[in-house]
């Protein structure tokens, strides 16, 4: 793929951005009054919704339940007019079903699930304009709207997709770098620790340069939690306001 | 049906050897189960064995329309089938998470890596290329499909021909193999995963986990490399929390496995090219008189046999003599048998696991022994231990009070015998 430069020789990005750079990242938590905790998240321009419903009995089929913990039950799903091509089917084709199994198993690492044995915790999302990064939107919105359930989690989990060019890791890719010819990385982290709840990449890569990337990553997410702190710190503050304490 | 849950005592067995680096199958943390690479008489058939987990790959192609998107490529088809005759856990027709989980490894690992020249595959630019379908059998699951499933799946693309086309203005001729030479696919490289399993929250790792270590376990990190240590694919799962030196620790353990495995492939590829070179039997002919077929066939072990009598005579001749125990057989009431001597069993022994002609001729039979249930016949029964050797029941070896006048006692030098620590009871012979 020729002539896309994805980042030039003066350490630019195509949007502008230096390479470790994240996009903007704007939330809002507790956008829906049904649910038991909601969340808005857009970074540049990918858009998602979470909302959470949960800890509750468990609905369907009795024999999922486990008796030490909780069953978190994740669900992905695109909107139609999320992608520049309208999409078929929202959400049950296999790339989807597999980003669903990657959220559960998230939030299965960071949620104290043996809090709550024998129930269940639904996550679902909804990708309301794609560019780029979709796994980690997700992430950072379900954890918000995790947050705003009440329900306990071991620490923030933040995600970042990171990509490698010209031996440089770049920092939250959106949709053309993606796209384009990068190997990236995707990875959910718990800040605190420095544990990573999930870990995914594709693409080439030579071994030499994981640690860097995996150090980019982690970086970036760390970012990532701040803002994710200051949108729940403002919430709460709000809602405290509201309530007149 | 769902699989058989795991028993408390087994999960607490298997984790106590794992805390203690043992393994079922006695192999070291970091090893690897065997791998063994066979073909089928087509090209592109590929069979693995990994020890007891075995998946045959079979890649066929066939000419279709491109994509919209990329005109002048190939298409790359991967389908992992979990039959359920490999396990009784996967079911029939649905798309297990198991299932959409392996199938996209796989996608992921060979598609977005390009180890496939997939613009060679072109044949005419927007109109006709080659679509190759892998699809991935797997026959018996005994743990680490990925892994089995990634060698089978790259072996058979590097094994597969397609057959040669030729164009004529607006015709396209697809060659036999008799008219033309088939043309091997253009690999790259090599992508093969490499499994490590992490038991106690990412205390122990394991490579190549067998099925019971793959229940146990808390989660699952799949690496896929090739030889040049460029790292196609990652992915973790499983709610399990990772360290950065855990992940770079599993990375270097990848690589040394891989350019192990890519050795094996590339043998086993050359191996089947000379064996077909020569015109002898290869693929499934040659595997018939070797049973390779059979699922799971009995590998002999190789076992130091040089000096087995020596060493049985040395033994012999060390060993002490074992002190000579007479046991007495204890009888607390007529028709209690006891074995062993240190306590006390009362369990009484009656006809019950008789052969079915005999029973109602027993039936009468076994009223009278109740009746004679005396503490006269005690003494009696403790000096005759009798064995009957052409009964219909050699097997069942029972103390009873024998009734007086009934039956005659066969006695006399098999009586004493050593270790008839429980006596035969006599039985009327029909």
């Amino acid at each position: 793929m020729a002539g896309l430069e994805l980042l030039s020789d003066q350490g630019y990005r195509l949007d502008g951005r230096k390479a470790s750079e994240l996009r903007k990242v704007q939330a809002r938590m507790g956008v829906f009054a049904q649910a038991d905790g909601s969340a808005y998240l857009e970074q540049g321009n990918t858009k998602a919704l979470a909302v959470v419903y949960g800890p509750h009995e468990i609905r369907g089929s009795r024999s999922r339940a486990l008796h030490d913990r909780a069953v978190i039950n994740c669900q992905y799903s695109m909107a139609t007019f999320s992608t520049a091509e309208r999409k078929r089917r929202p959400h049950g084709d296999r790339k989807s079903t597999e980003m669903s199994l990657h959220l559960k198993q998230t939030f299965e690492a960071a949620v104290m699930t043996q809090l709550f044995p024998r129930s269940q915790i639904d996550i679902y999302v909804k990708i309301l304009q794609s560019d780029g990064g979709n796994y980690s939107v997700c992430v950072n919105a379900a954890t918000l709207a995790v947050i705003d359930a009440g329900i306990p989690m071991r620490d923030y989990v933040c995600a970042c997709t990171v990509g490698f060019v010209d031996e440089t890791p770049l920092a939250d890719l959106c949709y053309a770098e993606e796209s384009g010819r990068v190997s990236s990385l995707a990875l959910a982290l718990l800040p605190r620790g420095g544990q990573i709840a999930l870990l995914q990449m594709d693409a080439r890569l030579h071994q030499d340069h994981l640690e860097t990337l995996i150090e980019a990553a982690m970086t970036a997410c760390k970012g990532v939690s701040k803002v994710l702190d200051e949108v729940v710190r403002q919430h709460l503050q709000e809602a405290s306001v509201l309530t007149g304490e | 049906m769902k699989d058989t849950p795991l028993s408390n005592c087994e999960r607490d067995f298997l984790l106590k050897a794992i805390e203690e680096k043992k393994r079922l199958d006695g192999r070291q943390t970091y090893d690897y189960r065997k791998i063994k690479i066979t073909f089928g008489t087509d090209y592109g058939c590929c069979f693995v064995d990994l020890g007891k987990t075995r998946v045959m790959a079979q890649v066929s192609c066939e000419l279709v329309a491109p994509k919209e998107n990329r005109p002048n490529e190939g298409v790359m088809f991967f389908n992992i089938e979990l039959s359920p005759m490999a396990s009784p856990a996967f079911e029939q027709g649905r798309q297990s998470e198991l299932s959409v989980k392996l199938n996209r490894q796989l996608e992921r690992c060979f598609r977005n890596s390009k180890c496939i020249d997939t613009e060679s595959l072109c044949v005419v630019s927007g109109e006709k290329v080659w679509q190759i379908r892998v699809d991935v059998h797997m026959l018996n699951h005994d743990g680490n499909l990925m892994d089995a499933a990634s060698v089978a799946a790259i072996t058979a693309l590097c094994h597969f021909r397609r057959p040669d086309v030729g164009i004529q203005g607006d015709e396209v001729t697809v060659y036999s193999p008799e008219e033309r030479d088939p043309i091997p696919l253009s690999v790259y490289h090599m992508p093969i995963s490499v499994s490590f399993s992490f038991f106690q929250q990412g205390t122990y790792l394991l490579v190549d986990p067998c099925e019971r270590e793959e229940r146990v376990m808390d989660g699952l990190l799949m690496i896929a490399m090739n030889k040049h240590r460029e790292i196609c694919s990652i992915q973790s799962s499983g709610g399990i929390m990772l360290l950065k030196e855990q992940v770079m620790r599993c990375s270097k353990i990848a690589s040394v496995k891989v350019s192990e495995i890519t050795a094996l492939i590339s043998k086993a590829l050359e191996n089947d090219k000379k064996a077909r070179k020569e015109g002898g039997k290869f693929g499934f002919a040659e595997s018939m008189p070797q049973e390779r077929i059979t699922a799971l066939k009995k590998d002999e072990t190789s076992v130091e046999m040089s000096d087995v009598s020596e060493k049985a005579d040395e033994i012999i001749q060390k060993a002490e003599v074992p002190h000579q125990t007479v046991p007495s057989p204890v009888v607390p009431v007529a028709g209690v048998g006891q074995i062993g001597e240190d306590l006390q069993h009362t369990w009484g022994l009656d006809d019950e696991d008789d052969d079915e002609e005999e029973e109602h001729k027993e039936d009468s039979d076994e009223e009278q022994d109740e009746k004679n249930m005396d503490v006269e016949h005690e003494k009696e029964i403790r000096g005759c231990v009798v064995e009957i050797s052409d009964s219909e029941e050699e097997e069942v070896i029972i103390l009873q009070a024998e009734k007086p006048g009934k039956t005659p006692i066969k006695t006399g030098s098999d009586s004493h015998q050593k270790g008839a620590a429980a006596a035969s009871r006599k039985r009327p012979n029909k």
